[in-house]
């Protein structure tokens, strides 16, 4: 089921003007700051459909800067987060992109700073629910409701054992999980949605667990 | 774990309790929450929709100027003389637009089930506040009680115009306002589907065509005319009426319709209402053409 909570319906508690295209790209921009770990030096931000559009109307590029400043829907600082961005030294570059999406409110951000990029695929499915589905070019399905951990890890027999031991011992419980690789062999992500919000601590654990090579975290 | 509006009511009937109490079991039950935490969290959407009807009751003004004000308009009209509709019906239409007044310039509100469609369930619930002096806990039920019926929606057609049309967005948002308004004022769970099949049949259709791509023209009034809806769905449903084609039905036929709609009336900013030569105008002057 694609909503599975009553405030996914009565709610979110969010600045206007609008669900779709405001709290839900507000969402999938903090998506984006959680998968870099900290505030990004510049952002690329490609919109699709009804988002290209009419993000200026809908303050959609207001929205996903503020996600990318960390902000949640209901931030009183997000009318003016183009300018806190800017203050901040943050170069941001917005491009309307014609190629026909899936789903019409599609926006594909790639953010980074000296040592680090990732780039985000979102959605936003209506009533500020939003979902995930690329991460650096891995097709994934990810709400972002729940708490959960990606690793990048080396496609290699143990791999996801050595990760589900260090959950297992510190007693995080997997609710969802896949795994996805590029070919047999090669870069793979594995992508687990937890219980409860994982410590830093056991995130350095994880990467230092045996083929793991990157590890970033959603905290809700 | 109910997946369409049957199901809801069998439970309902079943267990002899209310919807909203139904929506609170599950999602206490999916959640693995306490009853008091989802309860506590609910009344903390009920104040901000309180906060912003209030605030747009004041008169706001939206970004670009095109909202804001007419809210107050109403509530003098019908302060000063005699509404033709009603006085708990305008009441609802002004509280209504008061929020997508609030949500147009940029305010708080609270989502139900989108932002475009916020005003029809807090419209509807503090208008008739006047006459059925519901208590704390039956508001706070009012909105577990939309919820469940827009839990369904959303899981079976959509709730974002950029999907369906307005049709899912202010069609789901009254259907949900008047299934809630008929278990506050006494009816039964069949009767909330019925009002909630009566308000959505007839909003099925209803494009998306907002002016400027904006949340702003024609949404504030069209949350008038939901809440409107919603209020004589409901009486039409506490009456006896009763929908030839079932909920369920409605809503698969608004999932279709919603599907077959084309791209220019789903909130592209680009059909109906934004393509008239005065939508086009505005639109160049607020962007600059």
């Amino acid at each position: 089921m694609k909503f599975n909570s009553v405030f996914d319906i009565i709610g979110p508690v969010m600045i206007g003007p609008s669900s779709s295209h405001t709290a839900g790209a507000v969402r999938i921009g903090k998506i984006a700051r959680d998968f870099l770990g900290e505030d990004c030096r510049w952002a690329r931000i490609q919109l699709y459909g009804s988002f290209a559009k009419t993000y200026k109307g809908h303050g959609t590029d207001v929205a996903l800067v503020g996600g990318l400043l960390g902000f949640a829907t209901d931030d009183r600082r997000m009318r003016q987060s183009l300018d806190l961005a800017r203050n901040k030294g943050i170069k941001i570059d917005f491009l309307e992109d014609t190629a026909a999406t899936d789903h019409p409110n599609t926006v594909r951000i790639k953010i980074g700073n000296d040592h680090d990029d990732v780039e985000v695929v979102g959605i936003s499915i209506g009533g500020g629910k939003v979902q995930i589905i690329e991460l650096n070019g891995f097709s994934l399905r990810l709400s972002g409701n729940h708490p959960a951990v990606l690793i990048m890890h080396n496609d290699r027999a143990g791999a996801i054992a050595s990760v589900t031991k260090i959950l297992a011992k510190h007693q995080i419980n997997i609710g969802h999980m896949e795994v996805n690789r590029k070919d047999v062999g090669k870069e793979a992500l594995m992508v687990i949605e937890v219980d409860q919000n994982v410590s830093d601590t056991i995130l350095t654990e994880l990467e230092e667990a045996d083929h793991i090579i990157q590890v970033s975290k959603i905290v809700t | 774990m109910f997946r369409t509006v049957t199901e809801l009511v069998e439970i309902a009937e079943q267990e002899k309790m209310p919807i909203s109490e139904v929506m609170i079991r599950q999602e206490m039950e999916m959640k693995n929450r306490s009853y008091e935490d989802i309860f506590a969290q609910m009344e903390k959407n009920l104040t901000v929709m309180e906060e912003a009807v209030e605030a747009g009751l004041k008169g706001v003004e939206s970004v670009t100027g095109l909202t804001g004000g007419d809210a107050v308009l109403v509530q003098q009209y019908r302060k000063e003389k005699t509404p033709l509709s009603g006085n708990i019906l305008l009441d609802a239409v002004s509280k209504a637009m008061a929020t997508n007044e609030v949500n147009a310039a940029m305010g708080v509100i609270c989502a139900t089930p989108t932002a475009g469609s916020a005003g029809c369930v807090p419209g509807v619930l503090f208008a008739v506040q006047e006459q059925l002096h519901p208590t704390r806990e039956q508001m706070i039920r009012f909105l577990f009680t939309a919820g469940a019926f827009g839990f369904v929606v959303a899981n079976n057609a959509f709730i974002s115009g950029a999907a369906g049309g307005c049709q899912a967005e202010v069609g789901s948002a009254g259907a949900m306002a008047a299934a809630a308004v008929v278990e506050m004022a006494g009816g039964t769970p069949q009767q909330s589907a019925e009002a909630f099949a009566i308000t959505l049949k007839n909003m099925l259709g209803l494009v998306c065509d907002p002016v400027a791509g904006l949340v702003e023209v024609p949404c504030v009034k069209r949350n008038a005319a939901g809440s409107s809806l919603a209020i004589v769905s409901a009486d039409l449903a506490l009456a006896g009426v009763k929908s030839r084609i079932p909920c369920d039905e409605v809503i698969g036929a608004m999932y279709r319709i919603g599907k077959t709609m084309p791209v220019q009336l789903r909130e592209t900013g680009e059909g109906g209402l934004a393509d008239t030569p005065t939508g086009r105008f505005l639109r160049d002057k607020i962007f600059g053409g």
